[in-house]
């Protein structure tokens, strides 16, 4: 069965891509499979400046899924076009980097350095930094920051593609959805992580030093496959679904309600060769469910009329 | 590369260790051994039985304890769920295992070496003991909470000089950290090395004395871990410059002067 994807300029052998954050810059896993069976590689995250990133205790295991504040950890722009990016084997997989900054100018600047990396496939613009310069309010949650944003980095992307990936702790992520399209955005991925928090009773003390931190893992997924459905229907720009994904099915589950790709992230850390078999897996589930093909599979989910 | 570092492997044996009423608590863990070419004494494994459903996400990483061509065995102290869980394994459950991870303790035949253990964290002394080339060169210190029949104390007694105190009371804890004063003071003069591995207040303690005493020394760290693998960022600590690194890959053996805790 063709398992490819191409859309907006993005051409994937197969629909399983690594989540930002969740598989370091690639390298880390090559250990444990051969990195060109992957779809697609997203790096961790991306700022202009190197980044220590929160004060540990930074993650938190929870019912079927994590916490984590990490804080955009990496050793900067520079550094992984210079160091990771050349080891990579970015000629059979597509590389996509995630970038991270706080305001619209830093964005563009990040996507210039980018946008002249032939080993990059595409941008990944995750909007979760407060934007400090209009008062804190995340990017993510207002619209016409997204917007603006977006231009921001698609302006100075060359011919990169750009994929802006949208954060669910919103009233309405369809609004989000559009205001990134109109700001030019080629796709959308889905969902960042949700605002959750975990204490202890017995110290009083919160699990995460960061006191709020990132929800993950397969008890994010109902959330996240109502916002790709949400959002399919908003947009006419791609969407790849991301949140909880933890096996073929899980994965088919996003295709089915309208998303062109996935990503997979916490589920890395069930074992680190975990992302490598998912796409033969998805492939055997399509036959297994009559499907013809990928694309026919694709939003054909019945809706109540 | 190789690609054979993640496996999954049947369980030969799960045994209890001790006689006391915490028996249960402590205990052996036998895997088969996955066709890695070798590992050193200090590196740990992560595990996951593959039966976990998602409601336990990340594996969980321990310290190779001891090993053969056929089998390598943990020792593990049941504190929460996800070691529970493992606990109840029986013989032929599957268990997902990744590794030889992580550094290793420095192996300096020559030099007098100190092992400092604080509890559970007598487990990869076993497999330094075991492989050290020199062994009449190790001397052993164990502070300990619970009976001293739930650790491996007796066998790595038989192989090397070894002491323990039990930690029972306050004051006890008072008597403890004045030994390891003693011995770290001991060792630093006689340009020996000093290994430790324990809960972080102990470690805290041997990094405290080795500044004081100019003692070359070791610790090993127990962060939080999600990967194992160096991607997840979760199990950072401070390097000597104050920069958060990973704790499974340049760690979890620290040299006491260059990390913070
Ligand atoms: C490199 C490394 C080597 C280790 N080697 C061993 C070993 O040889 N034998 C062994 O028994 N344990 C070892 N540990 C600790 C072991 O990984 C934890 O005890 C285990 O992950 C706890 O899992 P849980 O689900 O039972 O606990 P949880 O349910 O997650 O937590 C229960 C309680 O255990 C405490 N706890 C959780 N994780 C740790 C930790 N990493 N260190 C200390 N306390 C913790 C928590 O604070 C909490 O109070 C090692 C840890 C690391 C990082
Ligand atoms: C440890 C960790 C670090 C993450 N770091 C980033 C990041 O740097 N950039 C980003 O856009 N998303 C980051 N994410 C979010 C994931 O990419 C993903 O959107 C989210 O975890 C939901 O997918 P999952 O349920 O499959 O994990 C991170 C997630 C985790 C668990
Ligand atoms: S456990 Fe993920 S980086 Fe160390």
């Amino acid at each position: 069965m063709d398992m490819q994807v191409n859309f907006g300029g993005l051409s994937l052998k197969n629909p399983v891509m690594t989540a930002s954050g969740t598989f370091g810059f690639g390298l880390e896993f090559a250990p444990y499979g051969d990195l060109t069976r992957l779809g697609g590689i997203v790096a961790k995250g991306l700022s202009l400046k190197p980044r220590e990133g929160n004060p540990m205790p930074r993650i938190a295991e929870t019912p079927c899924g994590m916490l984590n504040a990490i804080g955009i950890q990496n050793p900067g722009v520079e550094h992984f076009v210079t160091k990771a990016l050349p080891m990579l084997p970015w000629k059979d997989v597509a590389v996509i980097a995630n970038l991270y900054a706080c305001d619209a100018e830093e964005f563009g600047e990040l996507a210039g350095v980018l946008a002249g990396e032939e080993g990059v496939a595409a941008l990944e613009v995750n909007v979760s930094c407060p934007n400090v310069k209009e008062g804190g309010i995340a990017f993510g949650q207002d619209p016409a920051q997204i917007g603006r944003v977006t231009e921001a980095v698609k302006k100075k992307a060359g011919n990169k593609h750009v994929m802006v990936k949208l954060s669910p702790n919103v009233t309405d992520i369809a609004v989000c959805a559009r205001a990134a399209a109109e700001g030019g955005a080629d796709s959308l991925s889905l969902i960042n992580t949700l605002s959750g928090m975990a204490v202890d009773i017995r110290n009083r003390k919160p699990r995460i030093a960061n006191v709020i931190a990132g929800l993950s893992g397969p008890a994010i997924k109902p959330v996240a496959l109502r916002c790709v459905h949400q959002v399919v229907h908003a947009v006419d720009i791609p969407v790849v679904g991301i949140g909880g994904i933890a096996s073929a099915e899980d994965a088919l589950e996003f295709i089915l309600v309208g998303a062109q790709a996935v990503q997979v992230g916490t589920a890395n850390f069930l074992r680190p060769d975990f992302a490598f078999g998912l796409a033969d897996e998805m492939e055997a589930l399509l036959a297994e469910l009559g499907a013809a093909s990928l694309d026919e599979f694709r939003g054909s989910l019945q809706l109540p009329i | 590369m190789s690609l054979r570092n993640c496996r999954t492997v049947k369980v030969l044996n799960v045994s209890p260790v001790g006689q006391s009423k915490t028996a249960g608590e402590f205990f052996e863990l036998t895997l088969e051994r996955p066709d890695w070419d070798e590992w050193k004494p200090g590196q740990f494994v992560m595990i996951r039985p593959t039966a976990w459903e998602l409601d336990t996400l990340w594996g969980r990483p321990f310290s190779i304890c001891s090993g053969d061509d056929a089998s390598i065995t943990l020792f593990i102290q049941a504190v929460g769920r996800g070691t529970r869980r493992i606990a109840a394994l029986e013989p032929g459950d599957k268990v997902s295992i990744w590794g030889p991870l992580g550094n290793s303790f420095a192996v300096e035949p020559d030099t007098p070496t100190l092992l400092l253990a604080g509890g559970i964290g007598i487990a990869p002394f076993r497999g330094y003991v075991e492989q050290h080339p020199h062994p009449e060169n190790l001397s052993l210190f164990l502070a300990h909470r619970l009976p001293l029949d739930c650790y491996p104390f007796e066998l790595l007694s038989r192989a090397v000089p070894s002491r323990c105190m039990l930690e029972a009371k306050p004051s006890d804890l008072d008597c403890i950290i004045e030994t390891m004063r003693g011995l770290i003071e001991e060792y630093a003069k006689k340009g020996g090395l000093v290994l430790s591995c324990g809960p972080t207040p102990f470690m805290k303690t041997v990094q405290r004395f080795a500044k004081e005493y100019g003692a070359r020394a070791q610790l090993s760290l127990e962060n939080r871990m999600a990967c194992g693998v160096g991607a997840c960022l979760g199990c950072v600590t401070k390097d000597g410059e104050g920069h958060h690194v990973q704790v499974c890959t340049r760690g979890p053996v620290f040299w006491a002067d260059k990390v913070e805790l």
